[in-house]
């Protein structure tokens, strides 16, 4: 190996390790507040990469479909709550939120063809199609639930993941897609080629990363948050709606997820089905940092961006044994540093 | 006396013929991999059952078909309720190799007849007692490997690197290829693996442009072979690039887009049906399956993993009104004269070749089953 090579799995671990990393801090978020482990986390991944590419293809993506159903089944459930509970005012405030806006989107998409519009655009009609799946799945799946134990929590989102990964299969097909890139600009650096793409991934990451950063220190929904992962029944007593700051942190995570399916689709295929092998290396990250603490969650990932990177150009096929095999060590190490604490 | 004896002729005769009028109909169970990782090649596959013939010699044909998922433990528990509550015949399927070699067992042990839609040779070889129920329609991995090493020599390639799936297929196609490009005197200078769902695979390439090959070739299936080959050619590398039969689909062409020209594949000769020369007896099977496949799903979108399902029933076409004559459809009679009409096949043209089946040769497809191509503007292209 010379100083050029690695250099360029360098850029390509560090490239994939930002994805990973979102995706981490989206796991750990949503683990902190809700105590779900979010295996669907790369679903969303895969969703908002092939939406894209369904719009760009000018087909009608399938996620429309799955909005409007779901919207509707909430309706139904939160109106007839509604009317077993004689609060007649907010029937038409639901079904204007959860069927009208998936409609007028469903609208929107019958309209124009979307195939012909700016890039911008395409991206924020896949990111509005994709991002309220995450809290319709919220209130579908977990809401019912959310008291129930960790392990009780993980088994439904075992069940949200095979079930989204079925949808995936029926809308896109089994082949994969790929989005033109964002931009074609690369930069000559000694003599190896960096990719404008690459760059825009790491960038991108970096500003959802500082983004989310205010988020969390200087809003008001950013505190509730932090609040409630911090203590949930302090956080209730305060006046934190536990159903708002679920909702509002799987939210985030579709949007983390979406965005980056969005980011690295120029860059790799995708498939109704890769979501979960790029959501499970940002739950090995999330691991690193005992899905509590952000910033070494962030780390990891990158280090599994690394380890995969470079592991990959020395025993290809061992790549992904030496990946999740990073696990047992750090598994290891947070037991030996930690004092258990029993759960419930 | 004489007329009581011809009346009771006469009853058996007629109870004869009325057995003969509700004959059972004839049970085809399929079981394929619509969905899990091997579903691009599934699909095609269970588009084409419902292209299959509805009755074979004036017999009603029942197909039912089930989804295994890629999954070899369920293609097993498929296979034995077909034969315990299905009563089936014949047994199509699976599409994977795994999936297939696991069924084996069961219909060898219900004495029905399998016919595999899966590449691997281990399917139908060595030939064994068991092995003696299955027969399979798609060429051999050795067989397309064979092609893809001659184009090499005929190239004046002395290098080559191999950059395949993690999984069976290539591995399968790993020790194919690299026994028979060892004994024509090809060196294999890098030999990587990578995954169907990475997303980079800048690392094996990279190793592999170091060692500075005149030809590599990518064992993949459907469009995740098309991740190697962009990279490749996204770090400059200029030499020939072949591809294996499992990309051969619409969808790989879309996803690759440019960086696909110039690629070598050996392939059933269905996949460039209307370019076939006349002479060639294959080309009108071929184009009989890709017009019938096209007017029920669409232009472009026939495959050649779709025509390994029509071949199985050709096959099937063929050998039932022999067996009829042995038995009643339902009856282990009636499977086992089916396997044996099977196994003499001489001579049917179907849509990837031609078939000469015999006790130790349970596919029987020769050189005409396989062609080189070239993807060349985005489309295939045969290489004469």
């Amino acid at each position: 190996m010379d100083l050029q090579i690695a250099l360029l799995l360098g850029q390509d671990g560090l490239s994939n390790g930002a994805i990973y990393a979102l995706l981490a801090l989206a796991l750990v978020l949503v683990f902190a507040v809700t105590r779900v482990i979010f295996i669907p986390q790369g679903e969303f991944v895969a969703f908002g990469a092939l939406t894209l590419a369904s719009l760009q293809a000018g087909r009608l993506p399938g996620t429309i479909w799955l909005v409007l159903a779901l919207g509707t089944v909430i309706a139904l459930v939160d109106g007839s709550r509604a009317l077993r509970g004689r609060q007649f005012r907010r029937i038409p405030w639901i079904v204007l939120v959860n069927c009208g806006i998936p409609l007028l989107l469903a609208g929107v998409l019958f309209a124009v063809s979307a195939a012909s519009l700016p890039l911008p655009v395409q991206v924020l009609l896949a990111l509005m199609l994709v991002v309220p799946l995450g809290p319709m799945i919220y209130r579908l799946a977990y809401q019912p639930v959310a008291e129930a134990s960790v392990l009780v929590l993980l088994i439904v989102s075992v069940a949200v993941h095979v079930t989204l990964i079925g949808i995936g299969l029926l809308f896109f097909g089994a082949e994969g897609s790929r989005t033109p890139a964002f931009t074609d600009v690369s930069f000559e650096l000694g003599d190896t080629l960096l990719q404008g793409q690459t760059i825009l991934v790491v960038v991108a990451s970096v500003v959802l990363i500082v983004a989310l950063y205010f988020f969390f220190e200087r809003t008001i929904y950013g505190k509730a948050l932090r609040a409630t992962a911090m203590n949930r029944t302090g956080a209730r007593l305060m006046g934190i709606s536990g159903t708002l700051a679920g909702m509002l942190s799987f939210t985030l995570a579709a949007s983390i997820g979406a965005f980056s399916g969005i980011l690295i689709s120029p860059i790799t295929t995708i498939y109704y089905d890769s979501g979960f092998l790029i959501g499970l290396k940002g739950f090995v990250g999330a691991i690193i940092g005992g899905l509590a603490s952000y910033p070494v969650a962030a780390a990891g990932a990158i280090l599994v961006g690394l380890l995969e990177s470079y592991s990959s150009f020395w025993a290809s096929a061992f790549k992904e044994v030496i990946v999740f095999t990073l696990i047992i060590p750090v598994l290891l190490w947070r037991s030996l540093k930690t004092r258990h604490v029993e759960e419930e | 006396m004489k007329i009581k004896l011809s009346i009771s002729k006469l009853f058996v005769l007629v109870a004869a013929a009325f057995a003969a009028g509700v004959q059972a109909d004839i049970n085809v169970g399929v079981t394929l991999s619509a969905t899990g990782p091997a579903a691009s090649l599934g699909i095609p596959e269970k588009n084409t059952v419902a292209l299959l013939p509805a009755t074979i010699a004036g017999q009603k044909v029942n197909y039912i078909v089930f989804d295994d998922a890629s999954d070899t433990t369920t293609a097993v528990k498929n296979t034995r309720k077909l034969i315990a509550e299905n009563k089936v015949d014949v047994v199509i399927g699976s599409t994977t190799s795994p999936n297939s070699l696991a069924m084996i067992d069961v219909v060898a042990e219900a004495e029905t007849p399998m016919i595999a839609m899966a590449a691997s040779s281990r399917i139908i070889e060595p030939m064994d007692g068991k092995r003696y129920w299955v027969f399979k329609t798609p060429q051999n991995d050795a067989q397309m490997a064979t092609a893809i090493v001659q184009h090499m020599i005929d190239n004046n390639v002395k290098t080559v690197a191999y950059i395949g799936f993690a999984d069976a297929y290539g591995e399968g196609w790993w020790n194919e290829f690299s026994k028979i490009a060892e004994a024509r005197k090809i060196q294999i200078v890098a030999n990587e693996r990578f995954n169907r769902a990475d997303t980079s695979v800048t690392g094996q390439v990279l190793k592999t442009i170091a060692a500075k090959p005149d030809a590599v070739l990518i064992g993949g299936a459907g469009t995740p072979a098309a991740l190697p080959q962009k990279s490749l050619k996204e770090r400059g590398y200029k030499g020939i690039i072949y591809q294996t039969h499992g990309v051969a689909n619409a969808d790989f062409l879309r996803v690759c887009g440019k960086d696909c020209e110039g690629t070598f594949l050996p392939a059933g000769p269905v996949l460039v049906a209307a370019q076939l020369p006349d002479s060639n007896p294959i080309k009108k099977a071929a184009l009989e399956y890709v017009v019938k496949y096209e007017a029920a799903n669409g232009k472009g979108t026939a495959s050649t993993f779709g025509a390994h399902a029509w071949d199985a029933s050709k096959l099937l076409v063929n050998a039932v009104p022999v067996a009829l004559k042995k038995g009643q459809p339902g009856t282990p009679e009636f499977r086992k004269a089916l396997r044996d009409a099977l196994e003499n096949t001489r001579n049917l043209t179907a849509a990837h070749g031609v078939f000469n089946m015999s006790p130790q040769d349970h596919l029987g497809f020769d050189q005409r089953s396989r062609v080189m191509v070239k993807i060349e503007g985005g489309n295939w292209k045969l290489v004469q």
